[in-house]
């Protein structure tokens, strides 16, 4: 795919990056932490661009000081979840933003087929597009 | 970067020869260790054992650091904790400390320290335990995990209990996250035996076990002393002799919870302190008067009327 260069999802920070050592995750999540950010671990099997609510790995992670905590989660999700796109993401909870202020991805699986555009032709000769994952022909669960 | 700066990184890289010189003074003076310990004898009455034992801990730490230097490889020593003791006797107080002195030694990152007790462990249904559990180790990781009255853990009479599930957990945090946190367990001394007669695991797991002796009157007098002038009273010279006396009598009722009770007296005698310069309003009032516990603030105790507590005795003993 044009967008996909080799192969591979680029959605959130870092991604056009070489994947993150667990160092450097260590180092992202204690920068959010020492920014009073809430963390969490996220997994999807369907890496849409439009699907946003990726499903959640454990309960939410309020009130840490180290990241010693939220890598062992992510190991955690990593072993249960192998093959799946596995994120971080820092919730800031302060009045304005109430929004993820990070989002990367720490896990991804092996073999990343990327996406299909689809055209449809529509009355009066316009073209309407969109995209679909080559994975997500199957069902839930058994695509990567 | 410069052919310099490669070349003055170099020796930090290598290991100094074998008879390269320790500068042990360096590195003690470094790590502001002599400070802490000072403030815990300046803050911290009597506990001898405790203190001696924590300066065993800084002074292997202090080691082990210099030992890394020469390339000395050795394991993380273990540094989970018990401390054993009646009640207000400064398990929390030193526990707090402990978080403190590990940071300096760079033994844990954060420092902070986490209370938990049963009810923050264990849950109430089947899967509810262990993310409860975690989740406490969670925010504990960097720090130290104080549980206390740790042998409400395990409740042998009922087999149906979560609580020895939660210690599972806590085991293998404690073999496997070793750098990532210490554990202290804390409890009365009878109970702690039994804890660890049942839970073999743990036992082998803590490495310190530290008893925290009783006060003597003479110490919970200087207690005493330095909780007023914390909160910026002072005795007055007939105040202090009546204190003592109030201490004398009062260790030898029930419910005697060492510092906690000295600390409740002292809540009393303020009030009645209070009550006292309100009773004679309109008389001049000095900074002196606002400040000075009288002995008739101490001696109005029921202690000294009627020979015992001030509660009522069908009230609930003070909490340890």
């Amino acid at each position: 795919m044009m967008t996909n260069h080799g192969n591979r999802l680029t959605q959130g920070q870092f991604s056009y990056l070489p994947d993150l050592s667990d160092e450097q995750i260590t180092l992202q999540i204690k920068y959010a932490l020492k920014n009073g950010w809430a963390v969490n671990i996220e997994y999807t099997d369907d890496p849409h661009p439009r699907n946003t609510y990726w499903e959640m790995f454990g309960n939410p992670m309020f009130d840490l000081k180290d990241p010693a905590g939220i890598l062992m989660e992510i190991k955690e999700c990593r072993k249960t979840f192998p093959n799946h796109y596995i994120r971080v993401t820092a919730f800031d909870s302060t009045h304005g933003w109430e929004a993820p202020r990070m989002s990367y991805i720490v896990n991804r699986p092996e073999k990343e087929p990327g996406f299909r555009l689809t055209r449809e032709e529509r009355g009066g000769r316009t073209q309407g597009y969109t995209i679909q994952s080559y994975a997500s022909d199957r069902p839930e669960g058994e695509r990567y | 970067m410069g052919e310099t700066d490669i070349q003055a990184e170099k020796p930090d890289l290598t290991a100094p020869g074998d008879d390269a010189p320790v500068d042990l003074d360096a590195e003690f003076q470094d790590s502001h260790i002599q400070e802490i310990l000072d403030k815990l004898d300046r803050e911290l009455v009597g506990l001898k054992p405790v203190k001696t034992r924590i300066r065993e801990i800084a002074a292997l730490l202090l080691i082990d650091r210099l030992r890394r230097k020469f390339e000395l490889v050795s394991e993380t020593p273990t540094l989970h904790m018990c401390f054993t003791g009646n009640p207000g006797t400064g398990k929390t107080t030193v526990a707090m400390r402990m978080g403190e002195i590990l940071k300096r030694l760079g033994y844990v990152r954060e420092g902070h320290l986490v209370t938990v007790t049963r009810d923050d462990l264990v849950g109430q249904y089947i899967g509810h335990t262990a993310p409860k559990t975690k989740e406490v180790i969670k925010k504990a990781m960097g720090g130290v995990l104080f549980i206390d009255e740790a042998y409400y853990l395990y409740k042998p009479e009922n087999e149906r209990d979560y609580g020895a599930e939660s210690i599972e957990i806590l085991l293998q945090v404690m073999e496997n996250n070793r750098d990532d946190l210490v554990v202290i367990l804390a409890g009365y001394k009878d109970k702690m035996d039994r804890f660890f007669q049942s839970n073999p695991g743990m036992r082998s797991r803590v490495a310190h076990h530290i008893d925290f002796p009783d006060y003597s009157p003479g110490e919970l007098m200087d207690i005493g002393e330095l909780m007023l002038e914390e909160q910026k009273y002072q005795f007055s010279k007939a105040g202090a002799e009546a204190f003592r006396e109030y201490i004398s009598l009062r260790v030898t009722l029930e419910h005697f919870a060492n510092a906690r009770s000295i600390r409740n007296a002292l809540d009393r005698a303020r009030l009645r302190q209070a009550n006292r310069l309100f009773a004679k309003r309109g008389s001049p009032l000095k900074k002196a008067d606002l400040m000075t516990i009288e002995s008739e603030d101490i001696r109005a105790s029921r202690v000294f009327v009627e020979g015992r507590l001030d509660a009522k005795l069908n009230e609930a003993p003070e909490q340890p």
